[in-house]
């Protein structure tokens, strides 16, 4: 047991626990609208964004968290404004810019050095090395922010990621909606990756939103749930990087995996036929609309 | 005297590209109007619904919306992700459009669920929307579009992909709704159906073929100048049948009225 408690008393591993506890329940709240949009890869293709943006303005001696906000938002953004002209599919524009921005940040690093940023490693994996209380506050700082965001446009974040066409006819303001959408997704990858690493960010965005969709029907249930989970899984996988001695993002994302198994053993395949992306969308025949998997209603029509 | 007309489309023409969709519409919805349009795959029915909630703007021509129209719409259910993780009540709620919040206000909810009664599906509301026959989740997607109590509904193929029985219950619903002083626009590859439920038929083929009551509409050039296919057109208790001409056992067993 007091070993269990032994990192408690250094300062940097509890700002570290704090951090990856609030990371985990940001990326589980924001990954939620992520996971039911069909975009589970914009997670990975923002931290990569976000990447470029950490070593240009490392590069130019700017302030690198303002550097890297004003580039993830821009990059966000911009494949919001290239997904809605339907000029090509979210994934290809995903695809396009964000990995555009991460060879340029590469390139960067490999032409001009390092330029005493970080270490690659804690760039692309994650570390509690170096968390301070104001990582601690700049990232609750965004969670209230996000949690605002959430509860004061419920209906028209919902609506619009259920339904964009009919919500745009309903009055809602979808275009906004959207862009808003990913500014708190860029806000909450730049926040988090400090903890979770540019390549393990996507998982703890999907992870927790995915378990979440196995347990419940409900939107409202699927909210809290996820980011329950990822509160969970960021606090027991902060905890395990400790003893283990692996880094931060990957022991916060296999702590997820291990989530996802456990609903998997727990639902089956018909939590996992819950999940967008597993479903299908299943043809009604001429002769009847039940569909597989479908619940015949006593008594309904 | 007379009454501004819901919606007017006057000489609209809608491009995807350089292509032209739908070509010099002019068309007028009134007020308790109940109009199907009907055409083939590809022939701009679901464009010039999106005309008419200007989610599509024409290159030429122009839509008028009557001050103040509360319009709503019904998707294809075929569009719709029946793996959301949203129950009846939760869908319905979206078109709620007082607060933003995720708790809805006593009214709201009261109205919510008059509505569900009202269409006869209020002991689903913790359901699952996929947890639902056809018709009842037709019904939920009606009662999305009724809450926010609209002048004029839109449907979107309400008929397609499903069976007999769940299409004459859409179509007795959509006509009591429309009894009630609802104007409805429909689009449909559903002819026979148009023909018993429907008071008026649009045929499109990109331009407007023929508009009216469809005993006058449903003739036999008519659906082959918007089919690009001959029909023959039959009675059967005072309705016109549409059946394909090759159909020979239908036109021999029906007096043909044209």
């Amino acid at each position: 047991m007091d070993a269990l408690l032994d990192p408690f008393a250094f300062a940097f591993f509890r700002n570290g626990l704090m951090v990856a506890t609030l990371a985990g329940a940001l990326c589980g709240l924001v990954g939620v609208y992520v996971v039911l949009k069909g975009m589970s890869y914009i997670g990975h293709g923002l931290s990569h964004a976000i990447f470029g943006g950490f070593a240009a303005s490392t590069l130019l001696s700017v302030n690198v968290l303002l550097g890297a906000a004003v580039w993830g938002i821009a990059s966000a953004l911009m494949i919001n404004g290239v997904t809605r002209r339907r000029i090509i599919g979210a994934d290809a524009a995903i695809g396009v810019i964000t990995t555009a921005s991460f060879a340029l940040g590469l390139a960067l690093f490999a032409v001009f050095g390092e330029g005493g940023s970080r270490s690659f490693d804690a760039l692309l994996f994650g570390s509690i090395l170096g968390v301070g209380m104001f990582d601690v506050l700049a990232i609750a700082g965004v969670a209230v922010v996000v949690v605002v965001v959430v509860v004061m446009a419920y209906r028209p974040l919902l609506f619009t990621t259920f339904d964009p066409e009919v919500a745009d006819v309903s009055g809602v303001r979808t275009a906004r909606v959207e862009a808003l959408l990913m500014v708190v997704l860029a806000g909450t990858i730049l926040s988090t990756m400090k903890v979770l690493g540019v390549t393990l960010i996507a998982a703890a965005l999907v992870i927790p939103a995915t378990v979440a969709r196995m347990l419940t029907h409900s939107f409202k249930r699927m909210l809290a749930l996820s980011t329950l989970i990822g509160a969970a899984t960021g606090f027991i996988g902060m905890n395990a990087s400790y003893h283990l001695d692996v880094q931060s993002g990957p022991a916060i994302v296999l702590v997820g995996a291990a989530a996802f198994g456990a609903a998997f053993a727990s639902t089956g395949v018909r939590g996992l036929r819950r999940v967008a992306g597993f479903d299908e969308h299943y043809p009604r025949s001429a002769a009847g609309s039940a569909r597989p998997g479908d619940r015949r209603v006593p008594g309904g029509s | 005297m007379t009454t501004e007309p819901l919606v007017r489309l006057d000489g609209v023409t809608c491009t995807y590209g350089d292509e032209a969709v739908v070509r010099d519409v002019t068309l007028d919805v009134e007020q308790r109007q109940f109009v199907g349009i009907v055409g083939p795959s590809g022939s701009g029915k679901t464009t010039l619904l999106r005309a008419m909630t200007r989610t599509v703007a024409p290159v030429s021509g122009s839509v008028h919306l009557r001050s103040g129209l509360r319009t709503a719409l019904v998707p294809q259910v075929e569009t719709v992700d029946w793996s959301f993780p949203v129950t009846v009540l939760e869908c319905v709620l979206m078109a709620r459009t007082g607060r933003r919040l995720p708790w809805p206000t006593r009214s709201e909810l009261s109205s919510a669920f008059e509505v569900l009664a009202r269409l006869g599906i209020e002991r689903f509301a913790d359901r699952h929307i996929r947890e639902l026959s056809g018709g009842q989740q037709q019904r939920v997607f009606l009662a999305r579009a009724l809450l926010g109590a609209p002048d004029l509904l839109l449907l979107d193929e309400p008929t397609s992909g499903v069976d007999v029985r769940t299409r004459h219950e859409v179509l007795h619903l959509l006509a009591d709704l429309n009894r009630d002083g609802l104007a409805i626009v429909l689009t449909t590859h559903d002819l026979n159906g148009i023909a018993a439920h429907l008071p008026s038929v649009v045929c499109l083929n990109r331009e407007v073929i023929g508009a009216g009551a469809p005993r006058d509409v449903l003739t036999p050039d008519v659906l082959e100048r918007t089919y690009g296919a001959r029909m023959e057109v039959l009675e059967h208790g005072g309705m016109p049948v549409v059946v394909d001409a090759a159909s020979n056992h239908a036109r021999d067993a029906l007096p043909r009225v044209r």
